[in-house]
């Protein structure tokens, strides 16, 4: 397929194949890595996670909305402000719902799939109820939109690359966090033997809100940078579940670093697939590929070693 | 479908004689109703439907939770509006019209379910609903076993005609040929990528595109089917650059459309360069809203219907609906094609002198709406719509400019030769 | 079987409660319902074959699966294609380009009828195919699975992603599957039109008959050693693999049960409903079906039959006068019945109305009351993250883990 072109275009192409790849990894990594955070602590899917990152996107709307009719001399940078909005609005009801919901079944994580995907339920409703059942459009300030060119053949989008760096310091972020303070400690000490930690005077059931809440906050952030490249309505959580489940079950739980290595091979799988065949079966197989890989290696692509 | 269904459209002929007979007994009935005052129900009414000398049942069947109340909720809000402004104008022989409204849920089976409700527990004389090929293949076989009438409003991929369905959106070919054939005189196309959903409707479409594309003499340089609900582009986008066609035939539905548009933008395909110029038929101003007008600025539409019509009935419509469902309102194609249904029926109603679902269908074709938003349309034997097709360009504020417009009615042919 | 076997297999209050449920299936709901409600209750039904299977892979066996759709669906396709064949022969399919194939296939450009479909011209081989496909795939699955120890949350997102496979690949391969719409207008059943009310009344009992035979397969299965292996598996797998025993072949046949189950609903479901679409068999129902499950009572075969009953009358009612309240009820209902009510319908029962109803038959008899000994164990909970202190169930109950 690729006699017909010269070797610069080919270049230029793979070069934007790459960039493409990279730009699904970004993406995958900030779908997974609130869940992933949740997962690895308490061993716990929250089947809400999608409507926790719809939360994030509403949020940039209001926003935007405010700023375009209050503020529009500031409209630039409003988007900054909307993701930090979002991560507070998605972290202070994920700190409810532990609150509420999630504490009273930490030692029944099988139902706790089922109780936050209930809450789904009751969030896409709200939604709706709220926002009308139509899509709504986000608009975006012009520095985040097109694309800069790098070379006459090869352009990079924008919005791709902002979404690479939100990842990148998302990522960083929370590698600190974990590894280099006092809550991380905390968290990795909980994770490994929950009895003892709290024996030292470790608060477990604050160390676990505080936990859930980031995720969730985290999932808020991930929501409304994907106004960018999705759609935010009611149900637009849904798109991404499945993806998001199995890069972090794939991943392997309580490791930052497998999330990260699942996301990127499910991504460059994904997208050097799509190029060479149709989008249907591309999908298909590399689902099917996880999952293969997932039966001949359950414990997903790293695992923390603890006593059960 | 058998031939028995089909051969029951060739009863009626069309010709011009009968059409004028028809006409004029419609004014006689017209005139013997404001005459002798409201016929007893039982005689217009012989097969035990909800009508009584007052009131007159239909159902709304579309869903109004799940992921296609995004697409649907424009149409509920039309086929109200059209029922409201039918009762103020004295409802339907003489009797109101009083809808019932079921909710679809976005699944098929609740559709069937739902529909088979309305015609066997609410008995109701016509039914307006459904939006994807999905829901009305679900619904199709109990309208056909219990008889009843369906108004369909979506554009759809053709392949059918069912003696109860009345389809008041295009079929396929209507919207597809006239789209390309103006590319290709307009703007010198002369090749395509065809891009979609995948699932029967973009797939049907496209196969007609290809045929007619490779019948003009042009090529089709790529064809790709995305999973519904799809979010990431990328890849596509990138084989759509290394090919380079002329034009762009998409066809995305629902959630992928604004993933799509917005990717492609920021790929840095300027879509008012038309270089590749992108051209649709899946884009209304009511998936314009979700997907930001700034981001579709440039692109173009082949559809029948678009909110900027500037004729007078078109205007009177977008001015009720803004005045019913608020200033902020868009109104698309399908929405459109949604009002027309209780206006199709109450004229078929009326022609026919009778609720009765038989004596409904046998007046349908040849019925003519001269106050349609769109202009004027008329039943065709086959029960889909004649209509022109027009193709809009896409401003930044969400709305089309409509830069062409068929000459003629195009003729429906939901299944055309050559192109299957 | 003698009286005895059959005592140990149904004691008394097992034998009360199946008469109850056939009682209200087989009379109370064909005299009182007219045949459009009636279909409509077949239909609920064919949802609690894939509960009661639920009821002993994720009450029983602890092993969740977000993915029972898959067999569903597989049962309800393999019952369509035969369908589907049936009404496309050449006679009635005379206006397409190739006569005698699927509507949607001639629609594809297929010409010739895929390989896969044509044993399905014969009845006996779609029979055959609806109770072998599904123990295939989940043997297989459950090999991979359960021999490599992989369970609890792990199995969840795995069956869901298969799942979500099936959907697209349905979907995607419309040509050979009828893609999103399904397969629609299925007629006749060897001649015998299936539309009718008639069909629909025979659909009817034969699905109540078909759930209660497996309803006594479930029974056969709790009361035996097997059941009470898979409780003690449940609660603590180790030990029970160290007592010699190998537990995943346990866990193996059970999930084929369920899935089994789940497939002759399918089938039933596409005879009564006279399609099928991937809709059903996608994540969205896959869960709904487990919260059916739940709502019942994940314990208790019955109750899984009272809970999908009732959770879709609650929709089917709630969705036509309220349809945007119903989601909200919905989504309350799981999280009311997994934090509130752990043991769905049948523990409520078990706590509150069965010590009366005891009391009432034991006045009227004037016999001592039959002992209510609740289900093995009150809850199922296998923990896999680290927690190993005692924990307080919400009933009360200190489980000592």
């Amino acid at each position: 397929m690729f006699a017909e072109y010269s070797s610069s275009e080919l270049l230029s192409i793979f070069a934007m194949q790459g960039v493409a790849g990279l730009i699904l990894f970004s993406v995958f990594v900030l779908m997974a890595l609130g869940l992933a955070i949740i997962f690895g602590q308490m061993g716990v899917i929250n089947m809400a996670h999608g409507e926790f990152m719809i939360l994030g996107a509403y949020v940039t709307y209001l926003t935007s909305h405010v700023f375009s009719t209050y503020l529009p001399d500031f409209f630039s940078i409003y988007f900054i402000l909307a993701m930090i909005l979002a991560f507070i609005a998605a972290a202070a009801l994920g700190a409810l719902v532990e609150w509420a919901m999630i504490r009273h079944l930490y030692h029944r994580p099988l139902d706790t799939l089922l109780a936050t995907w209930g809450l789904s339920l009751i969030l896409q409703q709200t939604y709706r109820t709220v926002f009308g059942p139509r899509e709504v459009g986000v608009t975006l300030p012009d520095w985040l939109m097109g694309s800069y060119q790098l070379t006459e053949s090869i352009e990079l989008p924008i919005n791709g690359l902002f979404v690479m760096c939100l990842a990148l310091g998302i990522s960083l972020a929370v590698a600190l966090l974990m590894y280099r303070s006092r809550w991380g400690t905390q968290v990795r000490a909980v994770v490994q033997n929950r009895p003892m930690a709290g024996a030292v005077g470790i608060n477990t059931g604050k160390v676990d809100r505080v936990t859930f809440a980031l995720g969730c906050g985290i999932a808020g952030v991930a929501g409304s940078a994907f106004t960018m490249i999705g759609s935010t309505g009611p149900t637009s959580g849904q798109l991404y579940i499945v993806d998001t489940f199995l890069v972090v079950v794939f991943g392997g739980a309580s490791s930052l670093l497998g999330t990260i290595a699942s996301a990127f091979s499910i991504s460059q799988a994904q997208s050097t697939m799509e190029f060479f065949m149709s989008g249907s079966m591309s999908k298909v197989l590399t689902l099917l590929f996880v999952v293969l890989i997932l039966m001949l290696r359950p414990q997903g692509l790293f695992t923390l070693k603890v006593r059960r | 479908m058998n031939k028995t269904l089909l051969s029951s459209f060739h009863v009626s002929p069309r010709t011009q004689g009968a059409g004028m007979k028809t006409w004029k007994k419609c004014l006689l009935t017209l005139a013997a109703s404001l005459v002798f005052g409201n016929a007893q129900a039982a005689d217009v009414n012989t097969t035990g439907l909800a009508v009584t000398d007052t009131t007159v049942k239909v159902g709304i069947l579309h869903s109004v939770t799940g992921t296609m109340s995004i697409s649907e909720t424009g149409s509920v809000q039309a086929e109200k509006l059209a029922i409201d402004q039918i009762n103020a104008m004295g409802g339907v022989l003489g009797r109101k019209i009083e809808y019932i409204q079921e909710d679809g849920a976005s699944d098929w089976p609740t559709f069937a379910e739902k529909s088979k409700k309305l015609l066997v527990n609410d008995k109701v004389a016509a039914v307006f609903g459904c939006w994807t090929s999905a829901s009305r293949k679900a619904v199709l076989p109990i309208f056909e076993q219990y008889n009843g009438m369906l108004y369909y409003p979506t554009f759809y991929e053709g392949l059918e005609q069912s003696p109860n369905v009345i389809y008041t959106g295009q079929e396929a070919t209507q919207q597809i040929i006239a789209g390309i054939d103006w590319v290709t005189k307009t703007k010198g196309a002369k090749s395509f990528y065809l891009l979609g959903s995948d699932y029967i409707w973009p797939r049907t479409s496209n196969k007609i595109a290809r045929k007619h594309i490779e019948k003009l003499g042009l090529s089709v340089v790529g064809e790709e089917y995305y999973p519904l609900g799809h979010t990431q582009f990328n890849s596509v986008i990138n084989k759509i650059k290394l090919k380079k066609p002329d034009v762009i035939y998409a066809i995305v539905v629902g959630g992928s459309n604004v993933a799509f548009y917005k990717q492609l933008k920021a790929a840095g395909i300027d879509m008012t360069k038309e270089k590749p110029l992108v051209l649709t038929i899946s884009v209304t101003e009511d998936e314009i809203l979700g997907i930001g007008g700034e981001n579709m600025v440039g692109a173009y539409a082949a559809m029948k219907y678009f909110q900027s019509l500037p004729n007078e009935n078109n205007k009177k419509f977008v001015a009720d609906f803004k005045a019913k469902y608020g200033k902020d309102i868009v109104i698309g194609d399908v929405t459109q094609a949604a009002y027309l249904g209780p206006w199709l029926w109450k004229a078929a109603v009326e022609k026919a002198g009778s609720f009765d679902i038989d004596k409904v269908r046998a007046a349908s074709p040849g019925i003519e709406l001269t106050t349609a938003p769109e202009g004027y349309v008329k039943v065709h034997p086959n029960h889909h719509l004649w209509s022109k097709t027009r193709i809009g360009h896409a401003r930044t504020d969400g709305q089309y400019d409509v830069v062409f417009e068929t000459k003629d009615l195009i003729e429906p042919d939901p299944f055309p030769k050559g192109y299957q | 079987m003698s009286y005895q076997g059959f005592r140990s297999l149904l004691p008394k209050k097992d034998l009360y409660s199946f008469l109850v449920l056939a009682l209200i299936l087989v009379v109370v709901l064909p005299l009182s319902l007219d045949i459009f409600r009636l279909n409509l209750v077949g239909k609920y039904l064919t949802y609690a074959f894939v509960a009661v299977g639920l009821v002993l892979c994720w009450g029983y066996g602890g092993i969740l699966s977000l993915g029972q759709g898959v067999f569903f669906g597989l049962g309800g396709y393999a019952m369509a294609m035969f369908l589907k064949l049936e009404a496309s022969d050449p006679e009635s399919t005379k206006i397409q380009s190739t006569p005698g194939i699927p509507d949607f296939m001639d629609w594809n450009q297929i010409t010739e009828l895929p390989f896969f479909w044509e044993p399905f011209y014969s009845f006996g081989f779609t029979l055959l195919a609806i109770i072998l496909l599904p123990t295939i795939l989940g043997y297989i699955i459950g090999v991979a699975m359960f021999k490599r120890r992989v369970g609890g949350v792990y199995f969840a997102i795995i069956t869901q992603a298969l799942a979500a496979i099936l959907t697209i690949l349905i979907i995607g391969q419309q040509g050979y599957t009828g893609g999103v719409n399904g397969m629609t207008d299925l007629r006749t059943l060897h001649g015998w039109d299936i539309r009718t009310d008639n069909a629909k009344y025979v659909f009817y009992f034969v699905c109540v008959f078909l759930l209660f035979v497996c309803l006594f397969i479930a029974q056969f299965i709790r009361k035996s050693k097997l059941g009470r292996l898979l409780v003690a598996m449940r609660d603590k797998e180790d030990r029970v693999r160290f007592s010699g025993y190998d537990v995943s072949n346990f866990k193996i046949f059970v999930f084929c049960v369920g899935a089994i189950f789940a497939a002759i609903g399918g089938a039933m479901f596409t005879l009564q409903v006279g399609f099928m679409s991937p809709t059903l068999v996608g994540i969205v129902p896959s869960i709904e079906m487990v919260i059916f499950c739940a709502v019942g009572g994940r314990l208790s075969i019955i109750g899984a039959v009272y809970g999908a009953l009732l959770v879709n009358f609650a929709k089917t009612s709630f969705s036509e006068s309220f349809p945007e309240l119903w989601l909200f009820a919905m989504g309350g209902l799981f999280i009311a019945v997994v934090m509130a009510f752990p043991n769905g319908l049948a523990g409520l029962y078990n706590t509150y109305a069965a010590p009366k109803v005891d009391a009432f038959f034991a006045k009227l008899f004037g016999k001592t009351p039959v002992s209510h000994s609740s289900p093995p164990t009150p809850l199922p909970s296998k923990p896999t993250n680290t927690k190993t202190e005692s924990v307080t169930l919400p009933q009360g109950v200190v489980h000592e883990q």
